[in-house]
C-alpha cells in the first residue's frame, strides 16, 4: 500500500507514525475490554453454579473463573432442552434468509442503481420508506395475514394446495427475504461502481443481467459480507415472531429455547450457558466472513 | 454519487447521440428492471405494505384482541384519548431524548472505531470481531447482562468505588434520573460495532489514489481526514444517519427486558407503549393508533433529516 | 470471472431447493393442532412447562396412561416455555388455530371464558368436592377451568436472625402486624449486616407484581375491584386504605429496608445472607432449605389490618371452544384428575396439592410435615384474582402503578389514574358483560 516515493523517508514522519500506532493500539485495547468485559462475564458464569453467580456478583471475581467452576450447566442445557434441534433450525432459517435475500435485494438494487426506468424514484422512496415501521408494530396483523395465505405442499406425490403459514418453515423465511436495509446497502455500493465497467461489457455483447452477474456483483465483496453479516444477526436473533407462529417444538428456533429456562425457579447459570452457544456460532460466522471481507478488498484493484 | 463524474457524463452525452434504437432499448430495460425488482417490491408490499394498512385501518376502530365484540368504528376516538395522556407524551420526550442523545454519539463512535480498526497497525482482524461481539448477542442477552451491571451491588458500581472511593453505590436502573442515561449506554454498547462495520465499508470504497495524492500535498492525520476521508463518506454518512435515528426512534427491547418503562414513566418509549398496550392489554386498535402517529413522526423526522442533510451539499 | 458468483447463485438455488423440501416436509409432519371428528381420534393438548423436566415428565405419563387405557382417544401433547406461553397462545387463537385442550393461567380464565375462546368443562360438581377454592375456575356459576395445584407465598427467614434481634416468631395464629414488622426490620437494619433487610422480590416484572403484592393491598383493606358488580376500582383501589398499603410499600424503600428494584433471583440473594427475611413463593422451599437446613424458617406474611393474604390460583386446564372432540377432552381431563396424579404433579412441581385426597397421601402434607404450611396458608389466607374478564387489562395498569409507586411517586396521583384507567376500559368492553 505505500507509495514509492523519491523522498528519502524522515526520521520525523516514522517516530510519528510510530507514536500514532502505539496511541491507536492502546486505544484499541483499552475499548476492547469495554466492549468483551460483559461478554466475559457471560461466558465465565455460565461455568459457575447458580448462587456462585450471585455471590461474585459485585467484584472481580465476576469474570474469572474460580471456584466450582465446571461444564454442568451446558449439560444441564442439553438435557433440558432440544438443543441440537433448535440449532439446526436457525442455522437453516438464517443462511436461507440470507442466500434468497442476498440474491432478491442486490437485483432491486441493480434494476435501481444502474438501469433507467419509469417510477424508479418512487419504488426506491417506497423501499426505504419501509425501514420506518419497527417489527413489533406490524407483527399481529402480519400473524393474521399470513395465516390467509396459500401454500403448496407435497401430499404424497401429488401438489396440494393448503391455506395458512402457521407453525411452518417458510413462515420464519419468506416475510423476511426482501429487506429496504440491504437493498440500500447494495444500492449505495452499487452507485459507487464505476459505469464504464458496464459499457466495456456492453461492448462484449452482455445484457443487464450479465453485467449484473459478471461485472457488479464480482466486485462487491465487502457489500455482500456486509450485507450477508447484517441480516444474518436479525435472522438469528429473531424471537417474537417465531414466538407467535410457531407451536411445534420441532420448527422453533434459537432464541425461543432461552425462555425454557426462565421457570419459577430460574437457573440463571443455565441461561448464561445457553447464551453463550447461541452467541459462538454468530461469532464463528463472523470470522469466516471476515475472511471474505478483506479477501475481496485485496483482491479488487479496480477502484477509480 | 461516483467519483468520477466527468467520465460518465461523457457516457452520457454519448449515450443520447445514439437515435430511435434508445426507445426500443428503454423498452427493454424497463422490462429487465420489472422482473429484477419485482420480487423485492412483491415480497415488500405483501409483508410489509399490507399488514401496515390493516394496521392502519384498526386505529381507527376499537378492536380488541380477545373479545366476543366485532370491532366497531370510532373514528379519531383513539387519538383523541392518546393525546390527552401524560404517559403518551412522557414516551415522545423519551423517545427523543434517547434519538437526540445516541444518534451522534453512536455515529461517532462507530466512526472513531471504524477508523481505529482500519488503521494499519498490527491486529485489525482481532479487534474488528472484539467490537462486533456485543451486536452478535442478543439484546436479550445483553439486557439480562448489563441488568446484573447495574446492579446497586452491581459490578459497575464496584468498579466506581475502586477509582472513586466514598462514592455512594448509585441503583442505576431504579433512579428516574439515571434509569435513561443507562439505557443509552448499554445501547451504544450494543449497536456501536454494527455501524462501525458500515463506516468500514464507506471507508473501503474511498480509492487509494486520493489518499496518496493528499500524501504527496502533505494531508496527514487531522488533515487527511478532514479533506479527503470525511468528503468521501458522505453517502455512507446519509445512511448510518438514517438507520441509527431509526433504530433509536425504534427502542424497544432494553426498555421491555429492563425497566418496563419505568421508574415513573422516565424510560417509556412510543413502541414500548404500543407494545404493551397491544399485547398485554389487548388493545389493538389503541395500540394500532400509537404505531401510526410513531410512523408519521418518523416520516417527519426522516424528512428534516433529509432536507437538513441536502442543504450541505 | 467469479468463482464468487458462481458460488452465490448455486447457494441461492441450493437455498430454494431447500426451502422448498422444509416448507414440504413441515407441514406434512408438523402437529398442526386439529382434532378430528366425534367418536375418536387425536386431542391436541398444550401445556406450559417447556424446560420444567419433572412437571412435563408428570403430565407426559399423564398422557400416556390415558392413551394406553383405552384406545378410543389420542392426547398428543406440546409444551411451550412458560415466560412466552400466553403470548404464544394468545397469537394462536387470534387466529383461531387453538389446541383442543389448554392450560391457562387461573386469572386469565374469565376473560377467555368471555371472550369465547373456551367453554364450560361440563363435569359433573361432584368432581369438585375436596378441591382448594383457588383450583376451581368459575365464571358465571359454570366451571370452565380447574388446576392439579396451588402455590402460596409466605416470608423465609432463619431462626438464627430473629433471635439476633429478640423477634417472636409470628404464627399462623398470631402474625406480625404492621408495626411489629416495622420493629423487625428497623433492629435488622441496624445490625447492618444486610444490604436490605426485606427482599419483597421487587425486581419481578409481570404477573408476579400482581400475584405478590396485590395481596397486601387486600390485607390493608383495598383491593384491585369492587367485588360486588367488578364494574369499577374507584373507591376500592384508590382509596384511604389503599393510599395506606402504597404508602407502607414506599415507607419500606424509603427507610431503606428494601430496594425498589431488587436483583434477578431474590432466593439467590437471601441464600447468600444479603437479606434477612425473604419474600417468596412456595417453590423457594427446595432452594432455602438446602441453603440453611433446620435454620430455616416459613413464617405468614404481614397482618396490615386485614389478617394475612396471600395469592391464589395457578395453572388451570380447560377445553377451547374450537375443539371438536369435546367427549374425548373431558374424558382426559377427568382421567388426569385421579388422585394419583394430582399427588404426583404436586410433587413433581413442589407445590401444594389441589384435593384434600391427594395432599393425604402425601407425608410432606400430613399434619406435622414439612410443607403442610404452605397448605394451611393456601386454606387460609389465598385470595384469587378478580374473577372478570377485565383482568388482563386490570393487572396490566396494576403492574405499572406499583412500580411508580415504588420508585417513590405519588401514591394518590398514581392509584387515582390506575382507577380512571380500568374503569373507562370496563366501560369501553360494554362492562365486559356476558
Amino acid at each position: 500500500m505505500t507509495t514509492v516515493v523519491e523522498n528519502p523517508p524522515r526520521a520525523g514522519r516514522s517516530a510519528r507514525r510510530r507514536r500514532t500506532s502505539w496511541l491507536v493500539q492502546t486505544g484499541r485495547i483499552l475499548l476492547a475490554l469495554l466492549f468483551a468485559g460483559p461478554l466475559l462475564f457471560l461466558f465465565v458464569s455460565s461455568l459457575k453454579p447458580d448462587l456462585q453467580i450471585f455471590a461474585d456478583l459485585r467484584s472481580w471475581r465476576a469474570f474469572v473463573p474460580l471456584g466450582h467452576v465446571s461444564f454442568a450447566n451446558y449439560s444441564a442445557v442439553f438435557a433440558r432442552v432440544p438443543f441440537a434441534r433448535f440449532l439446526m433450525n436457525s442455522i437453516g432459517i438464517s443462511l436461507v434468509t440470507v442466500a434468497l435475500g442476498l440474491l432478491v435485494n442486490s437485483l432491486a438494487a441493480f434494476a435501481l442503481a444502474r438501469l433507467q426506468w419509469r417510477g424508479k424514484q418512487l419504488v426506491l422512496t417506497g423501499i426505504i420508506a419501509t425501514l420506518i415501521l419497527p417489527f413489533e408494530t406490524l407483527a399481529l396483523p402480519l400473524v393474521w395475514w399470513v395465516n390467509k395465505l396459500p401454500w403448496l405442499t407435497m401430499n404424497g406425490f401429488h401438489l396440494q394446495l393448503t391455506t395458512g403459514w402457521l407453525d411452518t418453515y417458510q413462515v420464519q423465511i419468506i416475510p423476511f427475504v426482501a429487506n429496504a436495509f440491504s437493498v440500500y446497502l447494495f444500492y449505495q455500493y452499487f452507485t459507487s461502481i464505476p459505469k464504464e465497467l458496464d459499457e466495456a461489457a456492453r461492448m462484449d455483447g452482455a445484457g443487464w443481467f450479465r453485467i449484473y452477474r459478471n461485472v457488479v456483483m464480482p466486485l462487491s465483496g465487502p457489500a455482500i459480507a456486509t450485507v450477508a453479516i447484517l441480516t444474518f444477526l436479525p435472522a438469528w436473533n429473531s424471537y417474537l415472531w417465531p414466538l407467535m407462529v410457531v407451536q411445534s417444538e420441532e420448527l422453533r428456533p434459537v432464541m425461543l429455547g432461552i425462555q425454557y429456562f426462565f421457570q419459577l425457579n430460574v437457573s440463571w447459570g443455565q441461561v448464561m450457558a445457553y447464551a453463550s452457544m447461541i452467541t459462538l456460532p454468530v461469532l464463528a460466522l463472523f470470522l469466516a466472513f471476515q475472511k471474505a471481507f478483506i479477501g475481496s478488498i485485496a483482491s479488487s484493484g479496480v477502484k477509480g | 454519487m461516483t467519483v468520477i463524474s466527468p467520465a460518465r457524463a461523457r457516457a452520457v452525452r454519448g449515450r443520447r447521440d445514439v437515435p430511435a434504437a434508445t426507445h426500443a432499448a428503454r423498452r427493454r430495460e424497463g422490462l429487465t428492471a420489472l422482473w429484477m425488482a419485482g420480487p423485492a417490491v412483491a415480497l415488500l408490499i405483501l409483508f410489509i405494505v399490507v399488514p401496515v394498512i390493516l394496521a392502519f385501518v384498526l386505529a381507527f376502530t376499537n378492536a380488541r384482541l380477545i373479545s366476543p365484540r366485532p370491532a366497531t368504528f370510532v373514528g379519531l376516538h383513539n387519538f383523541a384519548n392518546l393525546f390527552s395522556d401524560p404517559v403518551f407524551w412522557a414516551s415522545v420526550r423519551n423517545t427523543f431524548y434517547f434519538a437526540v442523545v445516541v444518534v451522534p454519539i453512536q455515529a461517532g463512535l462507530a466512526l472513531v472505531l471504524a477508523l481505529l480498526v482500519n488503521a494499519k497497525v498490527r491486529g485489525t482482524n482481532f479487534f474488528r470481531t472484539v467490537y462486533f461481539v456485543p451486536v452478535v448477542t442478543s439484546m436479550v442477552v445483553v439486557s439480562l447482562l448489563w441488568r446484573f451491571l447495574y446492579q446497586k451491588d452491581g459490578l459497575l458500581n464496584a468498579l466506581i468505588s475502586v477509582v472513586h472511593p466514598g462514592y455512594a453505590p448509585i441503583d442505576w436502573l431504579n433512579d428516574p434520573r439515571t434509569a435513561m442515561p443507562a439505557i443509552i449506554v448499554m445501547s451504544i454498547w450494543q449497536a456501536v460495532g454494527f455501524h462501525m462495520i458500515i463506516w468500514l465499508s464507506g471507508l473501503q470504497t474511498i480509492p487509494a489514489e486520493l489518499y496518496e495524492a493528499g500524501d504527496l500535498d502533505g494531508a496527514v492525520g487531522w488533515k487527511r481526514f478532514r479533506y479527503i476521508t470525511w468528503p468521501s463518506l458522505l453517502a455512507t454518512r446519509t445512511f448510518i444517519l438514517i438507520t441509527i435515528t431509526i433504530a433509536a426512534l425504534s427502542l424497544f427491547t432494553q426498555i421491555s427486558v429492563m425497566t418496563q418503562g419505568g421508574p415513573l414513566d422516565s424510560t417509556t418509549t412510543v413502541v414500548y407503549m404500543a407494545v404493551r398496550t397491544g399485547y398485554q392489554q389487548l388493545a389493538t386498535g389503541y395500540a394500532s393508533a400509537i404505531s401510526l402517529v410513531f410512523f408519521v413522526l418518523v416520516l417527519i423526522v426522516s424528512g428534516v433529516q433529509r432536507f437538513l442533510t441536502r442543504e450541505k451539499d | 470471472m467469479s468463482r464468487h458468483t458462481v458460488r452465490r447463485l448455486a447457494a441461492a438455488s441450493l437455498a430454494v431447493t431447500v426451502v422448498a423440501t422444509l416448507a414440504a416436509c413441515s407441514s406434512g409432519s408438523s402437529s398442526s393442532p386439529q382434532s378430528s371428528g366425534a367418536g375418536g381420534g387425536t386431542i391436541s393438548l398444550w401445556t406450559h412447562n417447556g424446560g420444567n423436566d419433572a412437571e412435563l415428565a408428570a403430565d407426559q405419563k399423564i398422557v400416556d396412561d390415558f392413551n394406553s387405557s383405552q384406545s378410543q382417544y389420542t392426547v398428543k401433547l406440546q409444551s411451550f416455555p412458560q415466560a412466552s406461553y400466553n403470548d404464544a397462545v394468545v397469537a394462536a387463537a387470534s387466529a383461531k388455530k387453538l389446541p383442543c385442550i389448554v392450560d391457562i393461567d387461573s386469572p386469565n380464565v374469565p376473560n377467555w371464558a368471555w371472550a369465547g375462546y373456551i367453554k364450560p368443562l361440563g363435569l359433573p360438581d361432584s368432581e369438585w368436592t375436596g378441591q382448594l377454592a383457588s383450583t376451581v375456575g368459575k365464571v358465571n356459576g359454570k366451571v370452565y377451568s380447574f388446576g392439579h395445584y396451588d402455590v402460596a407465598l409466605a416470608f423465609y427467614t432463619r431462626k438464627s436472625i430473629l433471635q439476633s434481634v429478640g423477634a417472636r416468631v409470628p404464627t399462623v395464629d398470631q402474625p406480625w402486624t404492621k408495626s411489629e414488622l416495622a420493629d423487625v426490620l428497623a433492629k435488622l437494619k441496624a445490625t447492618g449486616k444486610y444490604p436490605y433487610a426485606l427482599d419483597l422480590g421487587t425486581g419481578g416484572t409481570g404477573e408476579w407484581i400482581t400475584y405478590a403484592y396485590s395481596p397486601f393491598l387486600q390485607s390493608a383493606g383495598g383491593d384491585l375491584i369492587d367485588r360486588s358488580t367488578y364494574k369499577k376500582a374507584d373507591g376500592v383501589l384508590n382509596g384511604a386504605q389503599a393510599i395506606d398499603w402504597a404508602g407502607w410499600m414506599q415507607g419500606l424503600v424509603k427507610d431503606g429496608y428494601m430496594s425498589a428494584k431488587s436483583g434477578a433471583d431474590p432466593t439467590a440473594d437471601f441464600a447468600n445472607g444479603k437479606s434477612a427475611i425473604l419474600y417468596s413463593g412456595s417453590w423457594a422451599d427446595a432452594t432455602v432449605t438446602k441453603a440453611f437446613g433446620d435454620d430455616a424458617l416459613v413464617i405468614p406474611p404481614v397482618d396490615l389490618g386485614q389478617g394475612p393474604k396471600i395469592g391464589g390460583g395457578s395453572w388451570q386446564w380447560a377445553i377451547s371452544a374450537q375443539c371438536d372432540n369435546t367427549a374425548g377432552a373431558q374424558a382426559y381431563l377427568k382421567f388426569s384428575h385421579q388422585t394419583k396424579y394430582v399427588a404426583a404433579l404436586a410433587k413433581a412441581t413442589g407445590t401444594i396439592p389441589a384435593t384434600d385426597a391427594a395432599a393425604a397421601t402425601m407425608p410432606e402434607y400430613a399434619a406435622g410435615g414439612a410443607s403442610e404450611i404452605f397448605r394451611t396458608f393456601a386454606q387460609k389466607y389465598a385470595v384469587v384474582r378478580p374473577v372478570t374478564p377485565a383482568y388482563p387489562f386490570i393487572t396490566s395498569v396494576y403492574q405499572k402503578a406499583t412500580q411508580d409507586i415504588l420508585s417513590g411517586g405519588d401514591p394518590k396521583t398514581i392509584l387515582d389514574k390506575a382507577v380512571s384507567d380500568i374503569d373507562n376500559d370496563i366501560k369501553q368492553n360494554g362492562d365486559y358483560a356476558f
